[in-house]
Protein backbone atom coordinates (compact mmCIF):
# COMPACT_ATOMS: atom_id res chain seq x y z
CA UNK A 1 0.00 0.00 0.00
CA UNK A 2 0.76 3.76 -0.30
CA UNK A 3 0.66 6.34 2.47
CA UNK A 4 -1.62 8.71 3.17
CA UNK A 5 -0.91 12.30 1.68
CA UNK A 6 0.92 14.50 4.64
CA UNK A 7 2.66 17.31 4.63
CA UNK A 8 6.41 17.10 5.19
CA UNK A 9 8.78 19.25 7.08
CA UNK A 10 12.76 18.56 7.28
CA UNK A 11 13.73 20.43 10.50
CA UNK A 12 16.60 22.07 10.57
CA UNK A 13 17.17 23.00 14.39
CA UNK A 14 15.46 21.45 17.91
CA UNK A 15 13.60 24.20 18.11
CA UNK A 16 12.05 24.26 14.61
CA UNK A 17 11.22 20.32 15.21
CA UNK A 18 9.40 20.74 18.76
CA UNK A 19 7.60 24.21 17.52
CA UNK A 20 5.96 21.83 14.63
CA UNK A 21 5.23 19.20 16.85
CA UNK A 22 1.76 19.05 18.54
CA UNK A 23 -1.73 16.83 17.34
CA UNK A 24 -1.69 16.07 14.41
CA UNK A 25 1.78 15.98 13.45
CA UNK A 26 4.44 12.87 14.28
CA UNK A 27 7.88 12.33 14.19
CA UNK A 28 10.39 10.85 11.88
CA UNK A 29 13.55 9.79 12.60
CA UNK A 30 14.99 6.92 10.63
CA UNK A 31 11.98 5.52 9.55
CA UNK A 32 12.24 1.77 10.16
CA UNK A 33 9.15 1.79 12.25
CA UNK A 34 6.93 4.52 10.82
CA UNK A 35 7.43 4.45 7.23
CA UNK A 36 5.98 1.15 7.08
CA UNK A 37 3.18 1.78 9.20
CA UNK A 38 2.54 5.14 6.50
CA UNK A 39 2.58 2.83 4.04
CA UNK A 40 0.39 0.12 5.71
CA UNK A 41 -1.65 3.99 6.37
CA UNK A 42 -2.08 2.43 10.28
CA UNK A 43 -0.94 6.00 10.64
CA UNK A 44 -2.29 8.97 8.76
CA UNK A 45 -0.42 12.16 10.06
CA UNK A 46 -1.09 15.53 8.68
CA UNK A 47 2.33 16.82 9.30
CA UNK A 48 5.63 14.51 9.24
CA UNK A 49 8.37 16.78 10.79
CA UNK A 50 11.50 14.75 9.83
CA UNK A 51 14.37 15.25 12.65
CA UNK A 52 16.79 12.69 11.24
CA UNK A 53 18.93 15.52 10.21
CA UNK A 54 19.36 17.33 13.67
CA UNK A 55 22.82 16.65 15.37
CA UNK A 56 21.34 14.86 18.29
CA UNK A 57 24.36 11.88 17.62
CA UNK A 58 26.75 12.22 19.65
CA UNK A 59 28.06 9.08 22.10
CA UNK A 60 30.01 9.68 25.15
CA UNK A 61 30.44 9.37 28.42
CA UNK A 62 29.77 11.90 30.90
CA UNK A 63 31.49 13.55 34.15
CA UNK A 64 28.89 11.83 36.12
CA UNK A 65 29.53 7.97 34.88
CA UNK A 66 27.02 7.83 32.17
CA UNK A 67 26.89 6.60 28.39
CA UNK A 68 25.48 9.50 27.11
CA UNK A 69 23.41 8.77 23.74
CA UNK A 70 21.72 11.48 21.25
CA UNK A 71 18.25 9.98 20.58
CA UNK A 72 19.08 10.19 16.79
CA UNK A 73 22.42 7.67 17.07
CA UNK A 74 21.68 5.26 14.26
CA UNK A 75 21.95 2.00 15.54
CA UNK A 76 24.53 0.69 13.76
CA UNK A 77 26.51 3.40 15.04
CA UNK A 78 25.81 2.66 18.45
CA UNK A 79 26.70 -1.44 17.45
CA UNK A 80 29.74 -0.60 15.87
CA UNK A 81 30.78 2.44 18.91
CA UNK A 82 34.24 1.45 20.51
CA UNK A 83 32.44 3.65 23.91
CA UNK A 84 29.40 1.51 24.03
CA UNK A 85 31.38 -1.68 23.58
CA UNK A 86 33.95 -0.57 26.62
CA UNK A 87 31.13 1.16 28.82
CA UNK A 88 27.80 -0.71 28.02
CA UNK A 89 28.68 -3.94 26.15
CA UNK A 90 25.41 -4.89 27.13
CA UNK A 91 23.46 -2.34 24.86
CA UNK A 92 26.71 -3.71 22.14
CA UNK A 93 25.34 -7.30 22.30
CA UNK A 94 21.65 -6.38 21.84
CA UNK A 95 21.92 -4.18 19.00
CA UNK A 96 23.31 -7.14 17.45
CA UNK A 97 19.72 -8.66 17.84
CA UNK A 98 18.05 -5.21 16.74
CA UNK A 99 16.71 -6.15 13.12
CA UNK A 100 19.07 -6.46 9.97
CA UNK A 101 21.70 -4.70 9.10
CA UNK A 102 20.06 -2.39 6.55
CA UNK A 103 17.45 -1.73 8.93
CA UNK A 104 20.21 -0.86 11.63
CA UNK A 105 22.07 1.48 8.90
CA UNK A 106 18.62 3.91 9.63
CA UNK A 107 17.20 3.05 12.59
CA UNK A 108 18.14 4.73 15.31
CA UNK A 109 18.19 4.53 19.20
CA UNK A 110 15.19 7.27 20.05
CA UNK A 111 12.81 5.91 17.70
CA UNK A 112 13.18 2.41 18.96
CA UNK A 113 12.76 3.70 22.60
CA UNK A 114 9.38 6.29 21.10
CA UNK A 115 8.35 3.35 19.41
CA UNK A 116 7.98 1.09 22.39
CA UNK A 117 7.62 -2.10 20.79
CA UNK A 118 6.57 -4.84 23.92
CA UNK A 119 9.06 -7.32 21.96
CA UNK A 120 11.92 -4.35 21.58
CA UNK A 121 15.51 -5.08 22.53
CA UNK A 122 16.59 -1.79 23.20
CA UNK A 123 13.37 -0.61 25.73
CA UNK A 124 14.47 -3.67 27.88
CA UNK A 125 17.72 -2.68 28.11
CA UNK A 126 17.36 0.48 29.03
CA UNK A 127 14.87 -0.32 31.33
CA UNK A 128 17.60 -2.89 32.96
CA UNK A 129 20.16 -0.40 33.31
CA UNK A 130 17.87 1.91 34.58
CA UNK A 131 18.65 4.82 31.70
CA UNK A 132 17.28 8.17 31.82
CA UNK A 133 15.70 9.59 28.92
CA UNK A 134 15.48 13.41 27.89
CA UNK A 135 12.80 15.05 25.82
CA UNK A 136 12.62 18.74 24.58
CA UNK A 137 9.28 20.36 23.99
CA UNK A 138 7.96 23.84 23.17
CA UNK A 139 7.42 23.92 26.96
CA UNK A 140 11.42 23.31 27.78
CA UNK A 141 13.45 20.42 28.63
CA UNK A 142 12.27 17.35 31.16
CA UNK A 143 13.95 13.62 32.02
CA UNK A 144 11.95 10.48 32.49
CA UNK A 145 12.66 7.41 33.99
CA UNK A 146 13.02 4.77 31.96
CA UNK A 147 10.82 2.69 34.60
CA UNK A 148 8.48 5.46 33.87
CA UNK A 149 8.62 5.73 30.71
CA UNK A 150 7.10 2.91 29.25
CA UNK A 151 3.07 2.52 29.36
CA UNK A 152 1.78 -0.09 27.57
CA UNK A 153 1.81 -1.44 23.62
CA UNK A 154 3.28 1.79 21.62
CA UNK A 155 2.52 3.75 24.16
CA UNK A 156 4.81 6.00 26.55
CA UNK A 157 5.15 9.02 28.44
CA UNK A 158 6.14 11.16 25.58
CA UNK A 159 3.71 13.95 24.83
CA UNK A 160 2.67 15.17 21.03
CA UNK A 161 4.94 18.19 21.42
CA UNK A 162 7.63 16.21 23.16
CA UNK A 163 11.08 15.27 21.21
CA UNK A 164 13.24 12.60 22.58
CA UNK A 165 16.69 14.55 22.43
CA UNK A 166 19.25 11.99 24.43
CA UNK A 167 19.35 9.01 26.58
CA UNK A 168 21.98 8.69 29.33
CA UNK A 169 22.61 5.10 31.04
CA UNK A 170 24.48 5.13 34.11
CA UNK A 171 27.67 2.84 33.83
CA UNK A 172 27.95 -0.29 35.89
CA UNK A 173 30.72 -1.10 38.41
CA UNK A 174 33.74 -3.12 37.90
CA UNK A 175 32.96 -6.80 38.21
CA UNK A 176 29.62 -6.40 35.91
CA UNK A 177 29.09 -9.16 33.39
CA UNK A 178 25.76 -9.46 31.17
CA UNK A 179 23.70 -11.92 29.13
CA UNK A 180 21.26 -11.51 26.38
CA UNK A 181 18.79 -14.61 25.45
CA UNK A 182 16.44 -14.09 22.81
CA UNK A 183 14.13 -16.02 20.67
CA UNK A 184 12.97 -14.83 17.34
CA UNK A 185 11.44 -16.39 14.52
CA UNK A 186 14.19 -15.89 12.31
CA UNK A 187 17.67 -14.08 13.25
CA UNK A 188 17.08 -10.16 13.84
CA UNK A 189 13.39 -10.39 13.85
CA UNK A 190 11.16 -9.10 16.95
CA UNK A 191 11.57 -11.37 19.92
CA UNK A 192 9.26 -13.92 20.81
CA UNK A 193 10.66 -12.99 24.40
CA UNK A 194 14.61 -11.85 24.77
CA UNK A 195 15.50 -11.33 28.30
CA UNK A 196 18.57 -8.85 29.73
CA UNK A 197 20.97 -9.41 32.48
CA UNK A 198 23.65 -7.32 34.29
CA UNK A 199 24.95 -9.16 37.19
CA UNK A 200 27.83 -7.47 39.18
CA UNK A 201 29.74 -9.83 41.43
CA UNK A 202 32.17 -9.02 44.05
CA UNK A 203 34.38 -11.85 45.90
CA UNK A 204 31.82 -14.37 44.38
CA UNK A 205 28.96 -13.29 45.40
CA UNK A 206 26.15 -11.22 43.43
CA UNK A 207 26.26 -7.39 44.71
CA UNK A 208 23.51 -6.35 42.67
CA UNK A 209 21.79 -7.75 39.46
CA UNK A 210 19.21 -6.46 36.91
CA UNK A 211 17.00 -8.55 34.76
CA UNK A 212 14.29 -7.12 32.19
CA UNK A 213 12.56 -9.43 30.00
CA UNK A 214 10.67 -8.37 26.27
CA UNK A 215 7.86 -9.92 24.68
CA UNK A 216 6.17 -11.13 27.69
CA UNK A 217 4.38 -8.44 29.01
CA UNK A 218 2.40 -5.13 27.51
CA UNK A 219 5.64 -3.49 27.70
CA UNK A 220 9.26 -4.57 29.11
CA UNK A 221 9.10 -5.38 32.55
CA UNK A 222 11.89 -5.67 35.32
CA UNK A 223 11.85 -8.89 36.90
CA UNK A 224 12.67 -7.69 40.74
CA UNK A 225 11.97 -10.77 43.10
CA UNK A 226 14.47 -12.80 40.71
CA UNK A 227 16.50 -9.72 41.36
CA UNK A 228 16.28 -9.95 45.16
CA UNK A 229 16.70 -13.47 45.29
CA UNK A 230 20.27 -13.39 43.43
CA UNK A 231 21.39 -10.16 45.28
CA UNK A 232 23.78 -11.10 48.29
CA UNK A 233 23.93 -15.26 47.11
CA UNK A 234 26.93 -16.58 45.58
CA UNK A 235 25.46 -17.66 42.26
CA UNK A 236 25.09 -21.78 41.76
CA UNK A 237 22.70 -23.99 39.25
CA UNK A 238 19.83 -23.76 42.22
CA UNK A 239 19.98 -20.17 42.17
CA UNK A 240 19.31 -19.50 38.83
CA UNK A 241 16.75 -21.68 38.50
CA UNK A 242 15.12 -20.05 41.36
CA UNK A 243 15.20 -16.88 39.37
CA UNK A 244 14.55 -18.24 36.44
CA UNK A 245 11.44 -19.00 37.67
CA UNK A 246 10.93 -15.90 39.59
CA UNK A 247 11.21 -14.04 36.64
CA UNK A 248 8.78 -16.28 34.80
CA UNK A 249 6.15 -15.25 37.20
CA UNK A 250 6.75 -11.66 36.50
CA UNK A 251 5.77 -11.86 32.91
CA UNK A 252 1.93 -10.90 31.94
CA UNK A 253 2.32 -12.30 28.01
CA UNK A 254 -0.56 -12.61 25.39
CA UNK A 255 -1.58 -14.64 23.00
CA UNK A 256 -0.69 -14.05 19.28
CA UNK A 257 0.06 -15.17 16.12
CA UNK A 258 3.80 -16.15 17.02
CA UNK A 259 3.20 -17.73 20.35
CA UNK A 260 1.03 -18.94 23.23
CA UNK A 261 1.14 -16.87 26.26
CA UNK A 262 2.23 -19.87 27.92
CA UNK A 263 4.69 -20.45 26.04
CA UNK A 264 5.91 -16.83 26.31
CA UNK A 265 6.05 -17.40 30.01
CA UNK A 266 7.98 -21.48 30.18
CA UNK A 267 10.55 -19.41 27.65
CA UNK A 268 11.28 -16.78 30.10
CA UNK A 269 12.28 -18.62 32.60
CA UNK A 270 14.30 -20.90 29.86
CA UNK A 271 16.48 -17.73 28.96
CA UNK A 272 16.49 -15.79 31.67
CA UNK A 273 18.49 -19.08 33.10
CA UNK A 274 20.93 -19.03 29.65
CA UNK A 275 21.30 -15.00 30.10
CA UNK A 276 22.06 -15.95 33.64
CA UNK A 277 24.36 -18.44 32.90
CA UNK A 278 26.16 -16.35 30.38
CA UNK A 279 26.80 -13.50 33.00
CA UNK A 280 27.94 -14.92 35.83
CA UNK A 281 30.11 -17.67 33.27
CA UNK A 282 34.07 -17.31 34.45
CA UNK B 1 8.95 18.78 -3.42
CA UNK B 2 12.07 18.30 -5.62
CA UNK B 3 14.62 15.59 -4.73
CA UNK B 4 17.71 15.58 -5.91
CA UNK B 5 20.31 12.53 -5.53
CA UNK B 6 22.99 11.03 -7.54
CA UNK B 7 22.37 7.40 -8.60
CA UNK B 8 24.78 4.97 -9.77
CA UNK B 9 27.23 8.66 -10.40
CA UNK B 10 24.53 10.16 -12.63
CA UNK B 11 22.80 13.21 -11.21
CA UNK B 12 19.23 12.58 -10.90
CA UNK B 13 16.23 14.87 -9.94
CA UNK B 14 12.43 15.06 -9.96
CA UNK B 15 9.61 16.33 -8.21
CA UNK B 16 7.85 13.36 -5.89
CA UNK B 17 4.89 14.23 -3.21
CA UNK B 18 6.48 13.73 0.47
CA UNK B 19 4.59 10.52 0.66
CA UNK B 20 6.52 8.93 -2.25
CA UNK B 21 8.84 6.14 -1.20
CA UNK B 22 12.44 5.89 -2.60
CA UNK B 23 11.79 2.29 -3.65
CA UNK B 24 8.99 4.38 -6.00
CA UNK B 25 10.80 7.13 -6.88
CA UNK B 26 13.58 4.87 -7.97
CA UNK B 27 11.56 2.72 -9.78
CA UNK B 28 9.11 4.51 -11.46
CA UNK B 29 10.15 8.74 -11.29
CA UNK B 30 13.46 7.68 -12.87
CA UNK B 31 13.41 4.28 -14.44
CA UNK B 32 15.72 2.38 -12.22
CA UNK B 33 13.79 -0.90 -12.52
CA UNK B 34 16.57 -2.89 -11.02
CA UNK B 35 14.69 -1.41 -7.73
CA UNK B 36 12.35 -4.37 -6.70
CA UNK B 37 9.55 -3.55 -4.75
CA UNK B 38 7.76 -6.60 -2.71
CA UNK B 39 6.02 -5.92 0.76
CA UNK B 40 6.13 -2.23 0.92
CA UNK B 41 6.49 -2.46 4.89
CA UNK B 42 10.28 -3.52 5.56
CA UNK B 43 9.41 -7.27 5.81
CA UNK B 44 11.13 -8.99 2.52
CA UNK B 45 14.27 -6.51 1.82
CA UNK B 46 13.42 -6.92 -1.81
CA UNK B 47 14.30 -3.52 -2.52
CA UNK B 48 17.28 -3.10 -0.86
CA UNK B 49 19.79 -0.35 -2.39
CA UNK B 50 23.09 1.51 -0.96
CA UNK B 51 22.37 5.24 0.22
CA UNK B 52 25.54 7.00 0.71
CA UNK B 53 27.26 3.24 0.77
CA UNK B 54 25.25 1.39 4.03
CA UNK B 55 22.51 -0.80 3.02
CA UNK B 56 18.50 0.38 3.31
CA UNK B 57 15.30 -0.54 2.45
CA UNK B 58 14.37 1.86 0.20
CA UNK B 59 10.23 1.53 0.74
CA UNK B 60 11.20 2.24 4.70
CA UNK B 61 12.79 5.71 3.39
CA UNK B 62 10.71 8.84 2.13
CA UNK B 63 12.26 10.03 -1.46
CA UNK B 64 12.60 13.44 0.52
CA UNK B 65 14.68 12.31 3.12
CA UNK B 66 17.21 10.74 0.66
CA UNK B 67 17.09 14.43 -0.84
CA UNK B 68 20.92 15.00 -2.14
CA UNK B 69 22.05 11.37 -0.85
CA UNK B 70 24.25 8.60 -2.91
CA UNK B 71 22.19 5.70 -3.86
CA UNK B 72 23.96 2.72 -5.90
CA UNK B 73 21.20 0.41 -7.48
CA UNK B 74 21.64 -3.12 -9.20
CA UNK B 75 22.28 -1.33 -12.29
CA UNK B 76 24.98 0.37 -10.87
CA UNK B 77 26.83 -2.49 -9.70
CA UNK B 78 27.60 -3.65 -13.27
CA UNK B 79 29.36 -1.34 -15.84
CA UNK B 80 29.45 -2.88 -19.00
CA UNK B 81 29.64 -5.87 -17.75
CA UNK B 82 28.54 -8.12 -14.31
CA UNK B 83 30.83 -7.11 -11.75
CA UNK B 84 32.18 -10.72 -9.78
CA UNK B 85 29.78 -10.99 -7.25
CA UNK B 86 27.03 -10.86 -10.02
CA UNK B 87 28.88 -13.57 -11.87
CA UNK B 88 29.12 -15.48 -9.09
CA UNK B 89 25.51 -15.17 -8.11
CA UNK B 90 25.25 -16.55 -12.27
CA UNK B 91 27.79 -19.03 -12.04
CA UNK B 92 26.28 -20.61 -8.52
CA UNK B 93 22.85 -20.85 -9.71
CA UNK B 94 21.46 -18.32 -7.49
CA UNK B 95 18.92 -16.65 -9.40
CA UNK B 96 15.53 -18.23 -10.41
CA UNK B 97 13.15 -15.56 -11.49
CA UNK B 98 15.71 -12.99 -9.80
CA UNK B 99 13.11 -10.83 -8.31
CA UNK B 100 15.11 -10.35 -4.81
CA UNK B 101 18.82 -10.92 -6.27
CA UNK B 102 19.15 -6.81 -6.83
CA UNK B 103 18.60 -6.63 -2.57
CA UNK B 104 20.74 -9.99 -2.12
CA UNK B 105 23.50 -8.65 -3.98
CA UNK B 106 23.44 -4.98 -2.12
CA UNK B 107 23.37 -6.79 1.18
CA UNK B 108 26.12 -9.04 0.21
CA UNK B 109 27.79 -6.25 -1.45
CA UNK B 110 28.02 -4.44 2.30
CA UNK B 111 28.89 -8.06 4.08
CA UNK B 112 32.03 -8.67 1.74
CA UNK B 113 33.13 -4.48 2.34
CA UNK B 114 32.86 -4.77 6.04
CA UNK B 115 33.85 -8.46 6.27
CA UNK B 116 36.01 -9.54 2.96
CA UNK B 117 36.23 -13.57 5.16
CA UNK B 118 32.35 -13.94 6.53
CA UNK B 119 31.55 -17.51 8.01
CA UNK B 120 28.38 -19.77 6.64
CA UNK B 121 26.52 -18.57 9.60
CA UNK B 122 27.39 -14.86 8.65
CA UNK B 123 26.76 -14.78 5.44
CA UNK B 124 23.19 -16.03 6.34
CA UNK B 125 22.83 -13.96 9.06
CA UNK B 126 23.41 -11.23 6.50
CA UNK B 127 20.96 -12.17 4.27
CA UNK B 128 18.59 -13.24 6.51
CA UNK B 129 16.12 -10.54 6.38
CA UNK B 130 15.90 -10.67 2.36
CA UNK B 131 12.76 -13.14 1.56
CA UNK B 132 13.65 -15.39 -2.19
CA UNK B 133 10.77 -17.47 -2.91
CA UNK B 134 12.32 -19.29 -5.34
CA UNK B 135 15.81 -20.76 -4.59
CA UNK B 136 15.96 -22.10 -1.14
CA UNK B 137 19.01 -19.69 -0.77
CA UNK B 138 21.47 -22.74 -0.41
CA UNK B 139 23.11 -21.24 -4.03
CA UNK B 140 22.96 -17.77 -2.98
CA UNK B 141 25.10 -18.84 0.22
CA UNK B 142 27.31 -20.59 -2.08
CA UNK B 143 27.52 -17.51 -4.43
CA UNK B 144 28.91 -15.18 -1.68
CA UNK B 145 30.77 -17.76 -0.13
CA UNK B 146 32.64 -17.60 -3.31
CA UNK B 147 33.63 -14.34 -2.81
CA UNK B 148 35.26 -14.92 0.10
CA UNK B 149 39.07 -13.98 0.67
CA UNK B 150 41.23 -15.11 -0.03
CA UNK B 151 39.92 -18.15 -2.06
CA UNK B 152 37.73 -15.73 -4.04
CA UNK B 153 37.20 -18.34 -6.78
CA UNK B 154 36.72 -15.62 -9.68
CA UNK B 155 37.38 -17.71 -12.20
CA UNK B 156 34.39 -20.24 -13.75
CA UNK B 157 35.44 -23.81 -13.18
CA UNK B 158 33.97 -27.17 -14.47
CA UNK B 159 31.06 -28.27 -12.06
CA UNK B 160 31.00 -25.99 -9.47
CA UNK B 161 27.32 -24.76 -10.29
CA UNK B 162 25.55 -24.68 -6.65
CA UNK B 163 29.30 -25.79 -5.06
CA UNK B 164 28.59 -26.04 -1.23
CA UNK B 165 29.92 -23.97 1.00
CA UNK B 166 31.50 -26.64 2.87
CA UNK B 167 33.02 -27.76 -0.54
CA UNK B 168 34.58 -23.96 -0.93
CA UNK B 169 38.68 -24.99 0.05
CA UNK B 170 40.91 -22.88 2.36
CA UNK B 171 37.93 -21.92 4.66
CA UNK B 172 36.57 -23.59 8.01
CA UNK B 173 33.49 -22.41 9.46
CA UNK B 174 33.27 -22.96 13.04
C1 LIG C 1 12.56 -5.73 8.87
C2 LIG C 1 12.53 -5.03 10.20
C3 LIG C 1 12.96 -5.71 11.32
C4 LIG C 1 12.92 -5.08 12.58
N1 LIG C 1 13.38 -5.78 13.65
C5 LIG C 1 13.40 -5.17 14.86
C6 LIG C 1 13.91 -5.85 16.00
O1 LIG C 1 14.37 -6.99 15.93
N2 LIG C 1 13.90 -5.20 17.19
C7 LIG C 1 13.41 -3.93 17.31
O2 LIG C 1 13.43 -3.38 18.40
N3 LIG C 1 12.92 -3.27 16.25
C8 LIG C 1 12.90 -3.86 15.04
N4 LIG C 1 12.39 -3.19 13.96
C9 LIG C 1 11.75 -1.87 14.17
C10 LIG C 1 12.68 -0.66 14.07
O3 LIG C 1 13.94 -1.02 13.65
C11 LIG C 1 12.77 0.05 15.40
O4 LIG C 1 11.49 0.34 15.89
C12 LIG C 1 13.60 1.34 15.37
O5 LIG C 1 14.75 1.20 14.62
C13 LIG C 1 12.85 2.53 14.91
O6 LIG C 1 13.73 3.66 14.92
P1 LIG C 1 13.58 4.76 13.81
O7 LIG C 1 14.61 5.78 14.10
O8 LIG C 1 13.59 4.14 12.49
O9 LIG C 1 12.15 5.36 14.18
P2 LIG C 1 10.97 5.86 13.25
O10 LIG C 1 10.43 4.76 12.46
O11 LIG C 1 11.37 7.11 12.55
O12 LIG C 1 9.93 6.27 14.40
C14 LIG C 1 9.30 5.28 15.21
C15 LIG C 1 8.35 5.96 16.19
O13 LIG C 1 9.07 6.70 17.16
C16 LIG C 1 8.76 8.08 17.08
N5 LIG C 1 10.04 8.79 17.24
C17 LIG C 1 11.21 8.52 16.59
N6 LIG C 1 12.20 9.28 17.05
C18 LIG C 1 11.65 10.08 18.00
C19 LIG C 1 12.20 11.10 18.85
N7 LIG C 1 13.50 11.44 18.81
N8 LIG C 1 11.35 11.71 19.71
C20 LIG C 1 10.05 11.37 19.77
N9 LIG C 1 9.49 10.41 19.00
C21 LIG C 1 10.28 9.77 18.13
C22 LIG C 1 8.12 8.27 15.73
O14 LIG C 1 7.23 9.36 15.74
C23 LIG C 1 7.41 6.95 15.53
O15 LIG C 1 6.20 6.94 16.23
C24 LIG C 1 12.43 -3.76 12.69
C25 LIG C 1 12.01 -3.07 11.57
C26 LIG C 1 12.07 -3.68 10.31
C27 LIG C 1 11.62 -2.91 9.11
S1 LIG D 1 9.55 -3.95 -0.49
FE1 LIG D 1 10.91 -2.99 0.89
S2 LIG D 1 11.27 -4.55 2.32
FE2 LIG D 1 9.74 -5.45 1.06
S1 LIG E 1 15.14 -15.80 -7.23
FE1 LIG E 1 13.00 -15.59 -7.23
S2 LIG E 1 12.64 -14.57 -5.37
FE2 LIG E 1 14.69 -15.10 -5.21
Amino acid sequence: MKAAPFEYLRASTVDEAVGALGPGAVVLAGGQSLVPLLNLRSRRPELVVDVSRLPLTDIGTTGTGSLALGALTRLRAAETSPVVARTLPLLAEALTCVGHVSVRNRGTVGGSVAHADPAAELPAVFLASDAVFTARSADGVRTIAAGDFFRGPHRTALGPGELLTAIHVPLPPPGTRHGVAELSRRPNDLAVTAVFTSVTLARGVVADARIAVAGAAPTPIRARAAEDLLRGEAPSPDLLAAAADAAAAATDPADDLHAPAAYRRDMTAVLTRRALRQAVAE
Amino acid sequence: MKVSLTVNGRTCSADCEPRRTLADFLRHDLGFTGVRVGCEHGACGSCTVLVDGATARACCVLAVQADGSDVTTAEGLATTSLNPLQESFRRHHALQCGFCTPGMLAVATELLRENPSPTEAEIRTAIAGNLCRCTGYHNIVAAIAAMREPNRDDEPSAGDAGASVAGNPGRTDP
